[in-house]
């Protein structure tokens, strides 16, 4: 697993990577109400601002963590966002993304140094 | 002699009848708080280096009765004529039970904006009736609780066509039979934005050139056309289509959703709201309901409550400046909540058949109009029509007119040669016949046989207003009770004080109201000659003049009808200032992180960047970061935004420096007025400083808040802007209101407030504003930390309390404390803001020492209920607090509950026998924007209640 400063978690499957919110940040924005999703087959740069999410209190929006593709997206998230509260780092993903330049990966935070920032 | 001889003042306003503390009360307050005398307050509060020179001088203040007589004769120079002018405003009859329950009622009046659904499902429900009837009438989805004036929502339903729409297009089409107030006001706004606005035929719309277009519908001159198609085209190029539609044609023509379109905006003035003179009233909004998030304004929704029974609220509210800041969806905050109240009660009033009947009536009486013109020979545009017709009359244009003025009407100058005509629900057959008479045609309307000249294609066919709310017994008892009973769930300041931080929920006196629905300032059309609106003119000058006085600025434009107006219209005042200078590059604003939302809203919206500058520590401006960036963007500076006293509450000393610092780099100040009510007769934002300031006049100047407006943010420049100002929404530059002075008929109540107060008087009120929220403070500490004060330990009008270390010791939060407040028959202070997990309070010069002893003894038995839960003696989870607010249902209901019920539902603080009871338990915000519903629930919810 991977971290962002943004409270992002990246997930290794094969060549592409899982996105979702760690535990830390849904907590702090409470109950997630509204989740807009990238589209399918987006070119995204690193920091762009690809997802909206709200709670009843919150608004944010979710950066790419990397330079790449969005190659598919919890649309059962965007039914129903409460997933990302229940279970953030399975069923409550955001989406997946091909990476066009796998070193970006390695700049990003391991577990220990994200538990360092949150701690 | 028989009687001692008393110097008391029966009819001193300010200080018997505005001010809330009596003289003895006040010494006794200033005992608890430590000062000598009130002077030594202030002394301690306020710096010596930013105090005004000179005090207010007005003369001597009026006493009520002595003002109402001086409003009669001012009123008397307002000449009330018929008005068939049209161009958005209509003559309309308002239901005598609506202007004396709703808009003559503090019960409706002095409420505040409903953020706290518990104590507002009344004005809750109101709204939602508001709202579905403009989704029914429209054909749309979902509507919006009202914005502030038809040519706002316009340019509103611009920007939010571009935030949606899928083309990278920079264009609007505009509809060049839109009214020429919402041509002026989009301009206003498309220009920073770098938005093209292309004004044409809709048969020349390029879909291809545009990311939208808006129509008028009926147009300006009268026509009555099909959208359909253009719409279409619109969407084929991935762009939005708006219609701008009059509600009450919409009752027989076609609809906008029926005809494709995305969004529909208007005004409900004509559902029984007098014109003003320009305002106030409800414009409204409505859309698909996949754009709801990105529609701006308040939107009421339905939720549960933590019993699962149906309650209201405020639904979608991070699209608001408070959480988005320079991202949200706009900076409109302030709604028209209480006309928009009136106008949902006029659809309950007449319902479907009945408002459908009245569109009816007033067609009839238009094509009689124009048939007996038409056998005049005159040319009479455009063949169908609703209620509006154009006629030619070539070289005899202002004959016609001036014959009308001596008939007692005034028609519409269009063009050189034509003159326009407009009926509404008001207009008698002398009416009909005074104005043939202007045409030279002597003869009288007495062939009633019905005559229609509507185009068929676009007669409606759809049903509408079918929710069984619009179809209940209409008798005036029902009605009348129908509208106490949802005044009786609202807790208003007829009530109780609203100790809302940044909100000054003062008093507004019955005199200060009473000429509102006088008729000469109630029956004008904004856009009447002007030697009709002499009194106006004499308030607006006067006020103006007393304005500038309490501000020390040179100009006053009334044109701003919000707070979060003002601030756009400030900047763009500014921005227009730069331009002249040959500086138009300039486009960085600082503004303070603990500023209020709207601030970066509004400096987006004339397309500036926002560099946010760090608070230190306690609160005031970081002097040193601001410095640093004020260097850093020397070149390119635009200006900045202060509040004074800070948002914190606290008069900083270094705003001097801060407003000489930008000057130095050519930049420009601008101090946002929320906070004035600290300020008046003692310190003026013009000396210390600033170019620009908005005055909220809903809050200082006594304005009531209307359950969430009507609200105006007139704003005071120095002389150098002066030549900037928002122009003439008719024939100027730069308007960013459809009327040239906003809200008029508002004006005579902040002009009353001042006239009964005197400078002497408006001066005491701050001072006493300042000695109450130092009260409350002396009263809570020790028990509660007091955040932010003065170097010298003192509060300026409001004070922050901090609630974030119960969290931590009793898992009790800022909601906890507020929602139990309820119970006490309080509403909440302002909730975390300007820091979150604190409250705001502040009291306003109006509060007696009673009323804020009550609330100070509600808020130390709250804190002692938060120690039993410290020391274990209260459960973790099931406690007042967690359960609050109790509702009567609870108290009768199975209680087992580990407090009894007593505790639970009559805290320290709350009455016995005039017990406030909230109508619902606590409402689930969650569930509300997970469920998104925001037109009345089916009939069956209702049956509980």
């Amino acid at each position: 697993m991977k971290y962002t400063e943004e409270h992002e978690w990246l997930r290794a499957d094969g060549d592409i990577y899982v996105v979702g919110i760690t535990e830390h940040a849904t907590t702090q924005l409470g109950d997630l109400v509204f989740v807009e999703l990238p589209e399918v087959g987006a070119t995204v740069s690193k920091d762009d601002e690809i997802v909206v999410i709200e709670s009843v209190k919150a608004a944010s929006d979710i950066m790419a963590p990397v330079d790449g593709e969005i190659t598919d997206v919890n649309s059962a998230l965007a039914d129903d966002p409460s997933l990302a509260n229940s279970d953030p780092l399975g069923e409550g993903w955001f989406f997946k993304i091909k990476p066009s330049d796998p070193s970006q990966i390695d700049g990003l935070m391991d577990e220990a140094a994200y538990t360092a920032l949150i701690s | 002699m028989p009687f001692t001889p008393t110097d008391y003042l029966p009819y001193d306003f300010a200080n018997r009848r505005h001010i809330g503390p009596s003289p003895a009360e006040m010494e006794e307050m200033l005992k608890v708080v430590g000062a000598k005398d009130l002077h030594a307050l202030i002394d301690d509060t306020i710096p010596k280096g930013i105090r005004q020179k000179e005090p207010l001088d007005f003369g001597k203040a009026k006493s009520e009765r002595e003002l109402l007589h001086h409003m009669r004769v001012t009123a008397a120079k307002n000449k009330v004529l018929t008005s068939l002018i049209g161009q958005g405003y209509h003559g309309t009859v308002t239901p005598p039970a609506i202007q004396r329950n709703i808009l003559e009622n503090p019960a409706w009046y002095t409420a505040y904006t409903p953020y706290q659904p518990e104590i507002s499902q009344g004005r809750l429900e109101a709204l939602l009736n508001f709202q579905t009837m403009v989704s029914d009438l429209t054909g749309l989805e979902i509507a919006n609780a009202s914005l502030l004036d038809e040519a706002t929502a316009c340019a509103e339903a611009m920007t939010m066509a571009q935030r949606i729409s899928k083309t990278k297009a920079a264009g609007f089409f505009v509809d060049e039979n839109c009214h020429p107030q919402n041509i002026a006001v989009i301009k206003t706004r498309a220009a920073p934005l770098g938005i093209e606005v292309i004004v044409g035929d809709p048969d020349d719309l390029d879909a291809g050139a545009v990311f939208g277009a808006i129509f008028q519908y009926p147009g300006t001159y009268g026509h009555v056309r099909d959208f359909t198609n253009a719409i279409a085209q619109l969407h084929d190029a991935k762009a939005i289509g708006i219609v701008s539609a009059d509600p009450l044609a919409l009752t027989l023509l076609k609809e906008p959703g029926a005809m494709g379109a995305d969004i529909a905006v208007g005004t409900t003035q004509r559902f029984g709201v007098p014109m003003g003179y320009g305002g106030p009233h409800a414009a409204y909004m409505a859309t698909k309901a996949a754009y709801a998030r990105n529609m701006p304004g308040r939107i009421v929704g339905v939720s549960v409550d933590s019993h699962g029974n149906r309650a209201y609220r405020l639904s979608l509210q991070t699209r608001e400046q408070h959480i988005r800041r320079e991202k949200a969806t706009s900076n409109v905050c302030t709604a028209q909540a209480l006309l928009a109240v009136m106008a949902g009660f006029y659809g309950v009033f007449h319902g479907p058949e009945g408002l459908k009947a009245i569109a009816q009536r007033i067609h009839r009486k238009t094509a009689r109009l124009a048939e007996g013109l038409k056998q005049a020979g005159f040319v009479v545009r455009p063949a169908t029509f609703f209620d509006t017709i154009t006629v030619e009359v070539g070289p005899l244009q202002a004959a016609v007119i001036k014959s009308a003025v001596d008939e007692g009407v005034n028609l519409r100058r269009v063009g050189t040669t034509s003159v326009g005509i407009t009926l509404d629900e008001a207009t008698r057959p002398e009416v009909i016949e005074q104005v043939w008479h202007a045409f030279g045609i002597d003869r009288e309307d007495k062939d009633y046989t019905p005559h229609y000249n509507m185009p068929e294609k676009l007669i409606r066919t759809s049903d509408f207003m079918t929710h069984p709310i619009f179809h209940m017994n209409r008798a005036e008892t029902e009605m009348m009770r129908y509208m106490r009973r949802l005044a009786d769930r609202d807790l208003a300041l007829d009530r109780a004080m609203i100790p809302l931080g940044s909100c000054t929920m003062k008093l507004n006196s019955a005199a200060e109201m009473m000429p509102v629905s006088w008729r000469e300032f109630s029956l004008l059309h904004p856009y009447c000659p002007a030697d009709q609106a002499a009194g106006y003119h004499e308030l607006i000058d006067d006020l103006s003049s007393k304005l500038c006085d309490i501000t020390g600025y040179d100009a006053i434009s009334m044109q701003p009808n919000s707070g979060a107006q003002g601030e756009y219209a400030g900047l763009l005042t500014i921005a227009r200032w730069h331009r002249t200078n040959g500086e138009g590059h300039r486009n960085i604003c600082l503004i303070p992180m603990s500023a209020h939302g709207t601030n970066p809203a509004s400096a987006q919206m004339v397309g500036w960047k926002v560099v946010p500058v760090r608070s230190a520590e306690n609160g005031d401006i970081d002097l040193e970061d601001f410095r640093a960036k004020v260097a850093e963007h020397k070149d390119n500076l635009a200006g900045c935004m202060i509040t004074y006293p800070s948002t914190h509450g606290v008069f900083e000393e270094t705003v001097i420096e801060v407003c000489k610092i930008t000057h130095d780099a050519g930049g420009q100040v601008y101090i946002d007025g929320a906070n004035m009510n600290a300020m008046v007769g003692l310190s003026r934002p013009g000396d210390l400083g600033g170019d620009v300031s908005h005055l909220n006049l809903h809050k200082t100047f006594c304005i009531p808040h209307g359950g969430g407006g009507p609200g105006m943010g007139p704003i005071g420049v120095k002389a150098h802007l002066t030549p900037h100002l928002p122009g003439d929404p008719n024939d100027g530059e730069g308007a960013v209101s459809a009327a040239a002075f906003g809200s008029p008929s508002l004006l005579p109540i902040s002009w009353a407030y001042c006239l009964m107060m005197g400078g002497d008087g408006l001066t005491q009120a701050t001072r006493v504003a300042i000695l109450n929220a130092n009260y409350i403070a002396k009263r809570l500490e020790g028990a509660f930390d007091v955040l932010y004060k003065g170097p010298t330990g003192r509060v300026a009008h409001e004070c922050i309390i901090d609630t974030r270390p119960f969290a931590e010791s009793a898992h009790i939060t800022v909601d906890d404390i507020a929602k139990r407040l309820a119970d006490c028959g309080f509403h909440a202070p302002t909730m975390s803001w300007p820091v979150a997990g604190t409250l705001m309070i502040e009291p306003t010069e109006s509060e007696t020492k009673a009323e804020l002893d009550r609330f100070c003894d509600a808020m130390l038995g709250i804190r002692e209920e938060i120690r039993a839960i410290e020391d274990g003696r209260m459960d973790p989870e099931n406690n007042p607090l967690k359960n609050a607010p109790h509702t009567m249902e609870d108290l009768v209901v199975d209680w087992n509950r580990p407090y009894s019920r007593e505790c639970g539902c009559f805290p320290t603080g709350s009455f016995r026998v005039d017990k406030y009871w909230p109508p619902v338990n606590r409402v689930d915000n969650v569930w509300g924007d997970r469920n998104l519903s925001c037109t009345c629930p089916p009939m069956e919810d209702y049956a509980e209640t």
